[in-house]
């Protein structure tokens, strides 16, 4: 039933009169596609008498696929048959995809903390310079044996069981799932955390 | 009858027939055998809780002992079916503790079900065994309390589907102490968590249970206790699938799983994370069941495990397996049989995974033992259907839907009726359909001339005029279910093949063109059928009899119109829109007049258009059957 409004559109054939700047020909492809879209149907007199609900919904619908206007389409109810269970699944892992990570940074000696978003992050190479261009300074190259060699800073971070951590010892996606905060440390304190106590 | 049997000889024999079908049969022989096999009939399954009452029900079977009974039309399960439109299961349960203190079994799909229909269940039967609630609503965790309380033999308790308001976990809790029984507790669709030791507790003590479905509220850390309390398990539903990523979690979950034997059915895996994947490895040649398709995993994770299932049957996953992912899944599991395919993003207006006709066609091809399948993906060819046909001719259901509507074959922009058409010429076995893309009336021909074992149809935004229904109804000689929305089918068809509806269980038409009218004049016709107008607009009668309705419900009864339809349902009495307390008030002449017209009209239209279809009998005029009408 909803389908069906559009069958008067077509009946008056106003592409033909249209003025277009384009080549004759070019919109084959496009009437094409609407033509099969539009199937025939005659649109029976009842249903102007009597005004369905939900023809102007779905008739918005088919509107937008002859403009093929990339807009979000108006839902028709019960389409496609998926169960509201199935959808509800979907949706929350949406939604949880799309919240960040936030963790707080701290700087010895800075007057105020940041936030960053760690989802935003592919790796430890990009977090370090992220850190290093909001706080402007050096972190310096991270080794397994000496920790973060050639600079004054070293980042750090407190997990879940409240330990001072150093970043970059463990895989990337552990590091995402423990990390509370991240503490940036500065001189001897941090020369404390590398290389060999 | 001199050399007649004792009764209790063949009452004996009788109690080997479990099918429905042998027993209706039985029970035609002759008075005697009627008598005999109504006594001894202890299983019941009502495919339409209004085809019948509990009266009749218990008046001829006075012994029953398990009942399976199902509610609303399937087209609920899409929000098709206003809240409130019915299948209350109460009146049941209170017919039934009066009249069958010994029932055991009580399973349910699509009904609303109380919190007080569950107590009185408790409390009525004492020997209750088995509560099977399939797709069902209007309960509470407090209901579920009062059977944990008080069914001492429980043995199954599978709440599938159900929408269950969830109060806490605490029913759980509920089963006492001294309750082993157990063989099956599904709690799949809960929300809250339930008290984790009690749980365990109640896993350790039932040493029969082979079916243990847990919700996503039981940690995957935890997961390991549950196993090495139940190593016997068959079926396994997981929780939520994920958990911090430790050495110590994964090995804990691996050791728990290997020592789990006869798994056979795996499902759970909300918010699955790969990484722990692997810890299940040791079970899967044993799978011949999984359902993944709550699991965001993408395809190469997917195909790793998958490719281990040797023994699989049957699998439920998300399109994110992607065309690649059922090429791997067609070289490794030659023995599968049922395919479902759900979409990850039936919303977006742009395809986000890489799933076509094609994985579609690589399973046909590479099972060969592939009988049912479902389907959902975003583009569709003739080719591939008939490819699909030719490879698979043992096919039983298909289900496809191509999520944009009326969407033609992608490569030549043609209707997609040959593509049907080859399935169901070449699958003559083929039980269910369900159909979508661009249609025409030509596919329903295809259907009533080759669809002869067909019992369930669902059409949608498909055919061109009535001629489509026509062939449906007059050609689908196993039709017993038939739903249809959005397509332009009008009074005619429907008229023309009234008597077709009482071989059937039941006909849903919503946002089709049958006018207020021609409901009327069929509910006149056929007084053995409830035909229901379903309208929100307000009362029929309201608007001009050729105005057509929202939706329409058709199904045969003996029980007459039934007592509990709210507002917005109508039932078609002849001159009358009757609501649920009986009143209407259309006057008789003007139907009459209607009446007399659809006469001459039907008799011209008919004529005509069997001109055109070949295999079309006289089947307007037919001799009823004896069917069992509460299937």
């Amino acid at each position: 039933m909803e389908g069906m409004m559009m069958a008067h559109e077509t009946d008056l054939n106003l592409k033909a009169t249209e003025l277009r700047l384009g080549l004759p020909g070019t919109d084959e492809c496009e009437e094409m596609l609407s033509a099969a879209k539009n199937n025939k149907r005659a649109s029976p007199e009842t249903v102007e008498e009597c005004g369905s609900k939900g023809g102007s919904a779905a008739k918005s619908s088919h509107d937008e696929h002859e403009t093929a206007a990339p807009a979000p389409k108006a839902q028709i109810v019960g389409w496609p048959p998926v169960r509201s269970y199935r959808k509800k699944n979907l949706q929350t892992k949406k939604t949880e995809s799309e919240s960040g990570i936030y963790v707080k940074v701290s700087m010895d000696g800075a007057p105020y903390l940041r936030k960053i978003d760690l989802k935003v992050y592919n790796g430890y190479p990009e977090l370090l310079k992220a850190l290093e261009t909001m706080f402007k300074l050096t972190i310096g190259e991270y080794s397994e044996r000496e920790g973060y060699k050639g600079s004054e800073y070293a980042p750090a971070y407190e997990d879940k069981d409240g330990d001072l951590m150093l970043v970059g010892d463990v895989p990337w996606d552990m590091f995402m799932s423990s990390c509370k905060r991240l503490r940036i440390m500065k001189g001897s304190e941090a020369r404390g955390l590398g290389g060999a106590q | 009858m001199a050399y007649s049997f004792p009764e209790e000889v063949l009452e004996h024999v009788f109690s080997f027939l479990s099918s429905d079908r042998d027993r209706n049969a039985v029970s035609l022989v002759c008075k005697s055998w009627y008598e005999i096999e109504r006594w001894c009939r202890r299983r019941i399954f009502i495919g339409n809780c209004y085809a019948v009452s509990p009266d009749i029900v218990i008046r001829r079977f006075p012994e029953v002992r398990a009942l399976e009974m199902k509610g609303k039309p399937h087209f609920a399960d899409f929000n098709l079916v206003p809240e409130g439109w019915g299948g209350y299961v109460h009146p049941w349960i209170r017919a039934m503790s009066a009249a069958y203190p010994l029932l055991e079994e009580i399973k349910l799909k699509r009904m609303v079900v109380t919190d007080e229909s569950l107590e009185l269940i408790a409390r009525s039967f004492k020997n209750f065994k088995v509560l099977v609630l399939s797709s069902c609503e209007g309960f509470t965790t407090d209901g579920l309390a009062s059977i944990a309380a008080n069914c001492r033999n429980l043995r199954e308790l599978d709440l599938r589907e159900s929408e269950v308001e969830d109060l806490s976990g605490h029913w759980l809790s509920h089963f006492p102490d001294n309750c082993t029984s157990l063989v099956s507790l599904n709690m799949s669709c809960l929300g809250s968590e339930v008290s984790f030791s009690a749980l365990e507790r109640l896993v350790a003590r039932c040493p029969n249970l082979r079916t243990l479905r847990l919700n996503r509220a039981v940690p995957l850390e935890k997961l390991p206790n549950l196993l090495h309390r139940a190593p016997q398990l068959v079926e396994l539903g997981t929780g939520a699938y994920s958990a911090e990523i430790r050495s110590d979690i994964f090995s804990n979950l691996t050791e728990a799983f290997s020592v789990c034997k006869q798994l056979k059915g795996l499902s759970g895996f909300w918010d699955a994370i790969p990484a722990f994947l692997p810890a299940m490895y040791s079970v899967c040649s044993g799978i011949t069941s999984l359902n993944l398709s709550y699991a965001t995993i993408q395809s190469p994770d997917l195909v790793k495990l998958v490719s281990q299932c040797r023994n699989l049957q049957r699998l439920w996953v998300l399109d994110y397996i992607e065309d690649t992912g059922l090429e791997a899944l067609a070289a490794s599991c030659k023995d599968l049989q049922e395919l479902r395919v759900f979409p990850s993003d039936p919303f977006g207006a742009e395809p986000n995974v890489a799933l076509t006709e094609q994985g579609l066609v690589s399973v046909s091809e590479g099972c060969p033992k592939l009988q049912s399948v479902l389907y959902f993906c975003r583009q569709m060819s003739n080719a591939a259907l008939v490819t699909i046909a030719r490879n698979r001719p043992e096919m039983i259901r298909f289900r496809l839907c191509i999520i944009e509507p009326q969407a033609p074959d992608y490569l030549t922009l043609e209707p997609l009726d040959t593509g049907f058409g080859a399935i169901v010429e070449n699958c003559k076995e083929l039980r269910r359909l369900s159909m979508s893309g661009l249609l025409t009336d030509k596919v329903f021909e295809y259907i009533g001339n080759h669809a002869k074992k067909l019992e369930m149809l669902s059409i949608a935004f498909a055919g061109d005029s009535d001629l489509g229904l026509h062939h449906v109804l007059s050609g689908c000689e196993s039709l017993r279910k038939l739903e249809i929305r959005d397509c332009p089918f009008g009074d005619k068809a429907l008229l023309a093949n009234a008597a077709k509806l009482e071989t059937m269980r039941s006909l849903w038409m919503s946002s089709c063109s049958v006018s207020f009218g021609a409901c009327k004049l069929l509910g006149q016709k056929m007084p053995r059928l409830n035909v229901e107008v379903i309208d929100e607009r307000g009362p029929p009668d309201s608007r001009p009899e050729s105005c057509p309705v929202e939706k329409l419900y058709v199904y045969r009864t003996v029980a007459g119109r039934r007592a509990d339809m709210p507002g917005f349902v109508w039932k078609m009495d002849g001159d009358k829109a009757l609501s649920a307390d009986g009143s209407g008030n259309k006057p008789r002449e003007v139907v009459e007049r209607l009446g007399s017209s659809y006469a001459i009209n039907f008799c011209t239209w008919l004529s005509y258009s069997l001109q055109s279809v070949p295999n079309t009998d006289a089947r307007i005029i037919t001799c009823m059957g004896q069917r069992n009408l509460f299937c």
